[in-house]
């Protein structure tokens, strides 16, 4: 293989991977931008979107886009649970505590799922068996591409040009937007403000839930921990976006997905992971806003 | 129309209002006057339901407000401009009048409102698209003016609209306040600005560290010795 398609090859398995990222990323940022939270147990409910889908395909033996919505709407309530017990309580508290509150959260699901399912990964069926035959394409020679890539892209496309129609044009998405501005103001429009806020986390986790569907049916195994460092790098991915934008945590998570497989074409594919968080080391130093960080306007 | 009955505040340790009562008629325009800490911000932020008094109560028309959640209380009927205009900075003009209107379901009526609010301050509709933390000061007090009317509110509270804008436009926004109450909406006015707050209100109480310390028709306020020489410089 070639210079070229060996780069092409690996772009493609970047922007898969990084499509991933961003819809962990998502959630993440979507929280902070209206809490100012990391939601550390984010990874862990993509984790359990995976293991819903999962048990819903072998166990259920529903069709793979009911078990895909199906975790959606799982992920989705569980969250909305998780923030009434564990965060609103705090919300008046310093944010230490919610932030312990949510670590609290993500050991607590992890170690959950491994008592239910055990330590040993799971494999997720293929998706030959329940969809379609993966074809490849040709796009130059020698490089490829194939469909459940290009599954994967497109559903993680439509999925964010939903989220970005939700934030931009619907009254809900717009109230979120107000309420992340601006907390007691927005409440003084009108807006049940701790509604809103379990809208965010519900469509936020619906979003991971689906990222751990695809993961599964991209890789082909779920494992109780495998929640863990993919929430770590959809974070870094947030960051290098601009915690709190949504635009953000898109670019965000595409470009730390491309690089992570860049890295792996050049030989330092042991390194992968270091260069990811070497990435948000930098970014905090150099430029803590991100990429696109929230412009801050000053009052008049 | 509003009865505030002997409400405290307090802030963690602090207490902000002590015991504060008044009384807001329909059609007035009443105006909270009094220095920096008095209780005056405290005093709207608790009818709007931000803050709750640990004691004491509010009424609205018999309802009681004191322990019902700020977004319940606008649907109530009554909005307020909040201290230093707070505009959702990263929505555009249209956006934020958008979200005045949030509790409304009238789709037509509301359309019609922002017509009008247009038509009383023509700035904010040239500049309907641009995003609201870009505008001037004045631009935003007249925005947040009229995000607030968009509620349809019959009871208007009015948190510093003056507060730093030029002469010319503190009269613009006084002459407009007026306009408002005249077109029928009821009126709170908390103002440092105490010579302008007595010249268009009917009746003043003046704030003094968390209490009522004086308060009648605004005219004979603004005639009082004692007031005349805490707060209006004579």
């Amino acid at each position: 293989m070639d210079f070229t398609s060996n780069f092409i090859v690996q772009l493609i398995n970047g922007i898969a991977l990084g499509s991933t990222y961003a819809l962990i990323a998502l959630g993440y940022t979507m929280v902070y931008g209206i809490i100012m939270l990391i939601n550390f147990a984010h990874g862990e409910i993509y984790m359990v979107g995976a293991f819903v889908g999962l048990a819903l395909v072998t166990i259920f033996k529903v069709h793979i886009i009911i078990a895909f919505l199906g975790a959606m709407l799982f992920c989705m309530l569980m969250a909305v649970s998780i923030e009434i017990i564990a965060y609103r309580p705090l919300r008046r508290s310093k944010r230490l505590a919610a932030l312990i509150s949510a670590i609290g959260i993500s050991i607590i699901l992890s170690n959950l799922v491994n008592l239910l399912v055990g330590p040993k990964p799971q494999t997720f069926p293929s998706i030959e068996k329940i969809l379609f035959e993966i074809k490849s394409f040709d796009l130059i020679a020698g490089a490829q591409i194939n469909t459940l890539q290009i599954l994967l892209i497109i559903v993680s496309a439509i999925l964010m040009i939903g989220l970005q129609y939700i934030v931009k044009r619907t009254k809900v998405g717009k109230a979120m937007r107000a309420t992340s501005q601006d907390y007691d103001t927005a409440a003084l429009m009108g807006i049940n403000v701790n509604r809103i806020i379990s809208y965010t986390f519900a469509i936020g986790s619906a979003l991971a839930g689906a990222g751990g569907v695809l993961v599964g049916i991209y890789f082909g195994v779920v494992k109780y921990n495998m929640g863990m460092l993919p929430g770590m790098k959809a974070f870094t991915a947030a960051v290098l976006g601009g915690i709190g934008s949504i635009p953000g945590a898109m670019f965000g998570g595409i470009i730390l997905g491309v690089i992570e497989m860049m890295t792996v074409a050049i030989g330092f594919s042991s390194y992968r992971d270091a260069i990811a968080f070497g990435i948000l080391i930098l970014v905090l130093l150099i430029k803590p806003t991100g990429l696109f960080g929230k412009q801050i306007f000053k009052k008049v | 129309m509003l009865s505030i009955q002997d409400i405290h505040v307090k802030y963690g340790a602090i207490r902000a209002v002590m015991g504060i009562s008044f009384e807001v008629k329909a059609g007035e325009i009443v105006a909270l006057i009094g220095a920096n800490g008095a209780g005056k911000t405290t005093s709207l932020r608790s009818i709007s339901g931000l803050v709750k008094p640990e004691q004491g109560k509010i009424f609205y028309n018999d309802i009681e407000l004191t322990s019902m959640p700020a977004h319940k209380i606008v649907e109530m009927g009554i909005s307020q401009v909040p201290e230093g205009r707070r505009v959702f900075p990263l929505m555009s003009v249209l956006e934020n009048l958008e979200m005045g209107a949030f509790t409304r379901k009238d789709k037509n009526k509301i359309k019609d409102d922002m017509k009008k609010i247009f038509q009383r301050f023509p700035r904010l509709e040239e500049r309907k698209n641009q995003l609201a933390g870009t505008l001037s000061g004045g631009e935003q007090q007249m925005l947040a003016i009229g995000r607030a009317l968009m509620s349809n509110p019959k009871l208007l509270l009015m948190d510093e609209p003056s507060m730093g804008l030029a002469p010319m436009l503190v009269q613009e926004i006084f002459k407009i306040i007026r306009e408002i109450n005249s077109e029928g909406t009821t009126i709170l006015l908390v103002e440092q600005n105490a010579r302008m707050a007595l010249s268009i209100a009917n009746r003043a109480y003046v704030l003094e560290t968390g209490q009522v310390a004086i308060s009648g028709e605004a005219k004979e306020m603004a005639e009082n010795k004692e007031v005349q020489k805490a707060y209006l410089g004579l």
